[in-house]
């Protein structure tokens, strides 16, 4: 069947239900979110008085609320982390791409990041919780926590042991949100607002679902801490959120061709100071992105948290030293490009290295999408428009490779007790896996999307037409102007 | 009445207004544009792509004024707007056929 007759029969179905009885439809939705709320409320261990009892009694009640207090601590910083990385997404990618745009175009970039915010949630709550950490295939999760079912205040042992499933959940949530949100740099200015929520909300459940399954998902054959097939070190997302939005970004770059006027038209940013905020919240926010994913308020996470800062610190230097030697001048755009380049790079490895490595990586980062950017992309003249490949896409390649370079039992035994981890401790054939995660991570960013470009261009387009593009995007796809300053 | 349109340094615009009170000029029209005459610009890089940029910013003053004051007015424009580099900036001169003034009507010298 092809797809423009399945539409129709679907249509035509559709429309056949409404007018026999509306209301049953409704009825089944509202049935099935009490179904899946059903699920979601767990009983906590109620207190326990703690002056009564036998010794016994007292050390497990006493085991008890050490582990609660615990849970506590952990549960609090993996909420300020959802809330962190939240940040990143609105205001801190939004404002930093936003920046990056000409005047025209502003309010559509901030529009794309903050729809996602919402559509993404709500597709989080109803099925991609469930087909990304559900289940134990593989290659995908399942249908067992749709809608939220069974996820509550009782921890999910097989990911986080000591905080309820829903902070895991809310946590996961987010990266899920950042992840699409970063292919719009690549699109920017020609993109319509229609075609790239649809696409965003199918890339999301065919692309990024069965990656994150694969890395992080019970079962999946990439997931280094569950036992997969090739074990692929990534502990916040090197794969799963750059490499895949840096590939996909890239192809869709090539595939819907450059902005008009490209590059003989200057397109410089109409407003640095809005991307300096966003960059700046960008750092901030990604303390809780990688230091977030120990899943716990412990030594992993300070060790994550202080690779972090220092990979974003290297990274700009790096950058920014290029610069001074290739043009006599250190930009304020090269800096906070560096920094977010060392940010990308650092997220697989910030749990695994030590600090003094996640300065080498930061330099290697900084240096490396410097190229890229304004090297490669020259050569081969693709409009990649905000450099969501050259950053996202080399940087997370980079950092995924330099993770089997420098991991470490010292900072994290993931493999057990004793076992070696990275290059450093001798095991090099890490680097080998983690080429099978990177190439599989491009792959299947790389066939997805084609595939899903396609299709989104068969129902509602994907490019405004030349007169909408000249106009502007906020005005021809929003009816707003960002700045009326004659108001 | 003539009409006095000067481009001038931004950086000496304050001094300028300031010159054009003293000798009793009130009225003016003040637009922040931007220009060049042979005054070269310069090149902004942003992520490795080149801009030449040789619109530079530039300061407009538009006065309609009664003949007897365009000399004073002149003077006071070129003695206070010259750096003595490239990119001072221009006046020129034009007649002005009827200026009204839009509270009472009246016309002419007396609209200024």
């Amino acid at each position: 069947m092809t797809i423009p007759k399945f539409l129709y029969l679907s249509q035509y179905y559709c429309e056949r239900a409404r007018r026999r009885s509306g209301a049953w439809r409704y009825c089944l939705l509202l049935a099935m979110i009490l179904w899946g709320a059903s699920g979601a409320f767990a009983q906590a261990a109620a207190p326990t008085d703690f002056s009564k009892g036998s010794t016994s009694e007292k050390l497990t009640q006493l085991d008890q609320r050490v582990t609660a207090a615990q849970s506590s601590a952990d549960n609090a910083w993996m909420l300020v982390s959802a809330a962190l990385v939240l940040m990143m997404t609105g205001p801190g990618l939004a404002l930093f791409y936003g920046g990056l745009v000409r005047r025209k175009n502003t309010l559509a970039i901030m529009m794309q990041s903050f729809a996602l915010m919402a559509l993404i949630t709500v597709m989080w709550a109803l099925v991609g919780y469930s087909l990304c950490f559900g289940g134990n295939g593989p290659v995908i999760g399942g249908f067992e926590h749709a809608f939220l079912r069974g996820v509550g205040a009782d921890p999910n042992p097989d990911y986080s042991g000591t905080i309820p499933q829903t902070t895991f959940m809310v946590y996961q949530l987010m990266f899920a949100i950042i992840t699409p949100a970063l292919i719009t740099g690549a699109t920017a200015e020609r993109m319509k607002f229609s075609g790239s929520a649809l696409f965003m909300v199918l890339w999301f459940v065919f692309v990024y679902a069965p990656l994150a399954h694969m890395v992080w998902g019970k079962g999946g054959f990439l997931n280094a801490s569950l036992g997969g097939r090739f074990p692929t070190l990534d502990f916040a997302g090197g794969t799963v959120v750059h490499i895949s939005s840096g590939v996909s970004a890239l192809v869709c770059a090539l595939y819907l061709r450059k902005r008009t006027g490209y590059p003989q038209q200057p397109m410089p940013p109409h407003s640095l100071v809005l991307s300096f905020m966003g960059a700046c919240l960008l750092w901030v926010g990604w303390f809780g992105f990688n230091a977030g994913s120990a899943l716990a308020s412990n030594g992993l996470a300070s060790s994550a948290f202080v690779a972090t800062h220092f990979a974003a610190a290297s990274a700009a230097l790096a950058w920014s030293a290029a610069e001074w030697l290739k043009n006599g001048r250190a930009s304020a755009l090269g800096a906070i490009s560096g920094a977010v380049a060392g940010l990308v790079a650092i997220t697989p490895a910030a749990g695994f290295v030590g600090p003094m490595p996640a300065l080498v990586i930061g330099v290697c980062a900084g240096a490396f999408c410097y190229w890229m950017v304004t090297k490669v992309k020259a050569i081969f003249k693709y409009d990649d428009a905000l450099d969501a490949f050259g950053v996202h896409g080399a940087g997370g390649t980079i950092g995924a490779l330099l993770t089997g370079v420098f991991a470490q039992q010292a900072i994290n035994p993931i493999f057990g007790a004793g076992k070696a981890v990275g290059g450093l401790d001798g095991h090099w054939a890490q680097v080998g896996d983690q080429l099978v995660g990177v190439l599989i991570a491009w792959g299947f960013a790389l066939v997805g999307t084609i595939v899903l470009l396609k299709i989104v261009d068969m129902i509602t387009g994907l490019r405004v037409s030349t007169e909408e593009e000249e106009a502007g995007l906020d005005i021809t796809q929003h009816g707003e102007e960002a700045y009326n300053l004659e108001a | 009445m003539m009409k006095i349109e000067a481009i001038i340094q931004p950086s000496r615009f304050v001094s300028v207004k300031e010159a054009l009170h003293e000798i009793g000029i009130e009225g003016m029209t003040v637009t922040e544009v931007r220009g060049h005459g042979r005054q070269k610009g310069h090149t902004e890089i942003y992520r490795g792509r080149e801009y030449t940029v040789d619109l530079l910013p530039k300061m407009k003053i538009e006065m309609v004024l009664p003949d007897a004051l365009v000399e004073k007015a002149l003077e006071a424009i070129k003695k206070t707007a010259k750096t003595g580099m490239i990119g001072d900036g221009k006046i020129f001169l034009s007649k002005i056929d009827e200026a009204i003034r839009i509270r009472n009507d009246e016309r002419g010298e007396n609209a200024l």
